[in-house]
């Protein structure tokens, strides 16, 4: 069984094609091509307004690239969107949490659009994770900034694990501790052969260097 | 089967889930069925107090109070998941887009057009109209208002994002609405004048499965080009 889902994470890699992207008449970045396998974290940095959130919503297929495509298991992602989708958790620079719903029930919803059924444990036990617990039945409305990114983030904790993790500015909004247990977790799914990509300013700690790629716009 | 089944689930919850988000803000939709009451009751202040007169405008009066109150709530359709970016979860939804599109519609059209169908009901009592009338009105409204959640989730998504996006929405989406006014307010009329009027609902039937089935694939396109 685990020798059958290790060669399946082999095959589910994610390239860039030769990307490009005009956003406003503007070129934020041309010829990307890039291959990131299994176990592999992209680290995406560049200026404000450089495009990181844009390539982010290319490798997710929100936004279509200028030019180039971006291809998961050989396959690109638009062909088969919803094969795609299953693999697939993205955290956008907003929390995507619905104010006027718990904290809970955001992550309720978030599963449903995955088509993932969750138990009542199940939802506590990815909120006791990052702590949130205490929180479970507060309205997201009334929480701050950096709890409502770490009530998104708690998707991360949510079964079944997906391969492919997509994050905008994960780090914003946290305090040292969120963000040193964000860091442990994105280290253990690399670990696990899952993909981890993301926009940082800051420099994301992981056991193998080798396993991080790094693209500059 | 099971992936059908697993599918119809799927929209069921994304349904109750838009439910329980309006019954959280109230506020929306009595807004809406308010807005029906006073615009239905600012009418025979307008025209005048002749009975005869406000029984022969009655249904077209309450089909067009119905329009404009319906195309209030249609701007926030998207509009809220836009701004909190829960559109963009239903965009990588594995659900496929059409159908997703198709509960948040079907969600619109029960908070919105079912109320304002029984609202009318209430209402068209106040303009004297026949027991046989108020029904054929009420069914009438049962089938013209999910084309206007289906027909106007295209306008909220071809104008999300835009400045000023509600007035550009009923300017994209009024005229398109004008058939299904024409029908349902006729088959009132056609009945009050003596004549049959299964025409009217054939073709209002018509206009409802043609929208059910073309209205989620435009929106949901349109939805993909909108959040680019």
């Amino acid at each position: 069984m685990s020798t059958t889902s290790s060669a399946n994470h082999l095959e589910q890699s994610l390239q860039l094609e030769n990307l490009t992207c005009t956003r406003g008449g503007k070129v934020l970045f041309s010829g990307l091509t890039q291959s990131i396998a299994p176990g592999q974290l992209l680290h995406i940095v560049g200026k404000n307004g450089s495009g990181k959130s844009s390539l982010l919503r290319i490798l997710c297929g929100l936004l279509s690239p200028t030019s180039g495509q971006v291809k998961w298991t050989g396959q690109v992602i638009r062909a088969n969107p919803e094969n795609f989708n299953a693999q697939l958790i993205y955290l956008g620079h907003s929390p995507a949490l619905k104010g006027d719903l718990t904290a809970a029930e955001n992550l309720f919803s978030a599963a449903l659009c995955r088509q993932d059924t969750l138990s009542i444990k199940e939802v506590e036990v990815a909120l006791a994770h990052g702590g949130l617990l205490p929180l479970a039945n507060k309205k997201v409305r009334t929480l701050s900034q950096g709890q409502k990114q770490r009530i998104a983030l708690a998707q991360l904790q949510l079964k079944p694990r997906k391969q492919f993790w997509l994050l905008d500015e994960p780090f914003n909004a946290l305090d040292s501790d969120a963000s040193y247990a964000l860091q442990q977790s994105i280290q253990q799914h690399l670990q696990l052969g899952g993909i981890v990509a993301l926009s940082s300013h800051q420099e994301i700690e992981i056991d193998q260097p080798s396993a991080k790629v790094r693209i500059e716009l | 089967m099971s992936n059908i089944w697993k599918l119809f689930t799927a929209m069921a919850a994304l349904i109750k889930r838009d439910l329980s988000l309006v019954l959280r803000r109230k506020n929306d939709s009595l807004a809406t069925l308010f807005f029906f009451a006073v615009v239905a009751s600012l009418f025979p202040l307008g025209v005048g107090p002749e009975p005869k007169l406000l029984q022969q405008i009655a249904s077209g009066m309450l089909w067009i109070a119905a329009l404009l109150a319906a195309m209030l709530s249609l701007n926030r359709l998207f509009a809220d998941d836009y701004q909190d970016g829960t559109l963009d979860l239903l965009l990588l939804s594995t659900i496929p887009l059409p159908l997703a599109v198709l509960a948040k519609m079907i969600a619109h059209w029960l908070s919105s057009g079912l109320l304002l169908s029984f609202a009318a009901v209430l209402l068209a009592l106040q303009f004297n109209l026949s027991g046989e009338s108020v029904w054929i009105l009420f069914l009438s409204l049962l089938l013209g208002t999910p084309i206007f959640s289906l027909v106007g989730a295209i306008g909220a998504a071809l104008t999300l994002g835009t400045r000023g996006g509600g007035v550009l929405l009923s300017l994209l989406v009024l005229p398109l609405l004008i058939p299904v006014l024409i029908f349902g307010a006729g088959a009132v009329d056609a009945y009050q004048a003596g004549m049959p009027v299964a025409g009217h609902f054939y073709l209002l039937g018509a206009l409802f499965v043609l929208s059910l089935f073309f209205a989620p694939l435009a929106a949901a396109l349109s939805l993909r080009i909108a959040i680019e």
